[in-house]
């Protein structure tokens, strides 16, 4: 088990680990999202009460979990890298940040054309609303930071401190909807519970979820990968690959 | 299936703006950055070859250079 986590904790060892697992990463994320896609969009039933617009919480609800748990993991992966210097959670932070803000702008545009026809407005200064705001400004904070370093340590150090402390936000987000009730309701699932929605509903959400996490790592782990070849350049193992890849 | 047809699948009973908006917009999202990550595995890789087989010519020739001797 240590013998395992010490080989994918260097980038050598990742990339062989993460280079098997990866076709097969893409094509659950892939099939997930389509079949959770069409389904929700074709065959789920319509709301009762929002009619077809209730389709939007197939796409809204899982980037609000991937904005949420990808600026957690930046996080997580700043510690490690400022604790135990290595490099390549550093690596993983830098390429996971452009999605997890992509998402959360997905989040909040998808939530603003769904309150269009249910709320009547596409914004309000909500504390769910303003929270996730916040978070896509703190997601853009950390890409500017660590692009503003001459210094690519500096860089990480800066991103990594920001992320780590950005993180408070994240409770804020889950629990704004509780703390202070104004208009984005409180969480529609929970772990403990079941939900209070026909199969046909949440199982196509279901599928969304897994999928955009499934997505999530095929996206991060490529990336990493082109990151390592281009920071580990000079090494003698990316030299061979590149070689017997030719 | 929750449509009648295909007119009122794409109308989605008056909340077309909303719903097509919302699921262009992640799904712009999901493939620009699928497609982006493959772009960008392809070159690394494209740049770190033609950057090697540069290093290589370079290589060969400075041993070309010294075969032939000295030149007074």
């Amino acid at each position: 088990m240590w013998a395992f986590l010490h080989k994918l904790g260097s980038p050598k060892g990742f990339y062989a680990i993460s280079g098997r697992w990866l076709p097969a990463l893409w094509g659950v994320a892939v099939a997930l999202i389509l079949v959770g896609g069409v389904w929700g969009l074709v065959f789920a039933p319509a709301d009762y009460q929002q009619g077809n617009s209730f389709r939007i919480i197939y796409v809204h609800v899982p980037a609000a979990f991937l904005a949420q748990s990808i600026f957690v993991a930046m996080a997580v992966a700043g510690l490690v890298f400022m604790v135990w210097k290595i490099k390549l959670a550093d690596m993983a932070a830098a390429m996971m940040a452009p999605l997890g803000a992509g998402m959360t702008f997905v989040a909040l545009f998808s939530g603003a054309v769904w309150g269009v026809p249910t709320w009547g407005t596409w914004w309000q200064w909500d504390a769910r609303l303003t929270s996730m705001l916040i978070l896509l400004f703190l997601y853009i904070g950390v890409i500017a930071l660590r692009g503003a370093f001459v210094s690519r340590d500096g860089g990480a150090r800066a991103a990594s401190l920001l992320a780590m402390v950005g993180v408070i936000n994240i409770p804020i987000i889950k629990f704004s909807v509780e703390w202070w009730y104004t208009l984005h309701q409180p969480a529609s699932f929970s772990i403990t519970e079941k939900p209070a929605m026909p199969a046909e509903m949440w199982l196509p959400l279901l599928s969304m979820v897994l999928g955009f996490y499934a997505f999530f790592l095929a996206v991060t782990l490529t990336r990493t990968r082109s990151e390592i070849l281009r920071r580990e350049s000079s090494k003698r193992w990316v030299r061979a690959l590149v070689e017997e890849r030719r | 299936m929750a449509f009648d047809s295909l007119s009122a699948f794409l109308s989605m009973g008056g909340h077309a703006p909303y719903v097509w908006s919302a699921y262009g917009a992640t799904a712009a999202l999901l493939l620009g950055v699928g497609w982006h990550a493959r772009a960008e595995r392809r070159r690394v890789r494209r740049d770190l070859a033609r950057r090697m087989r540069r290093e290589r010519r370079q290589a060969e020739a400075a041993d070309a250079s010294t075969d032939e001797g000295p030149t007074r």
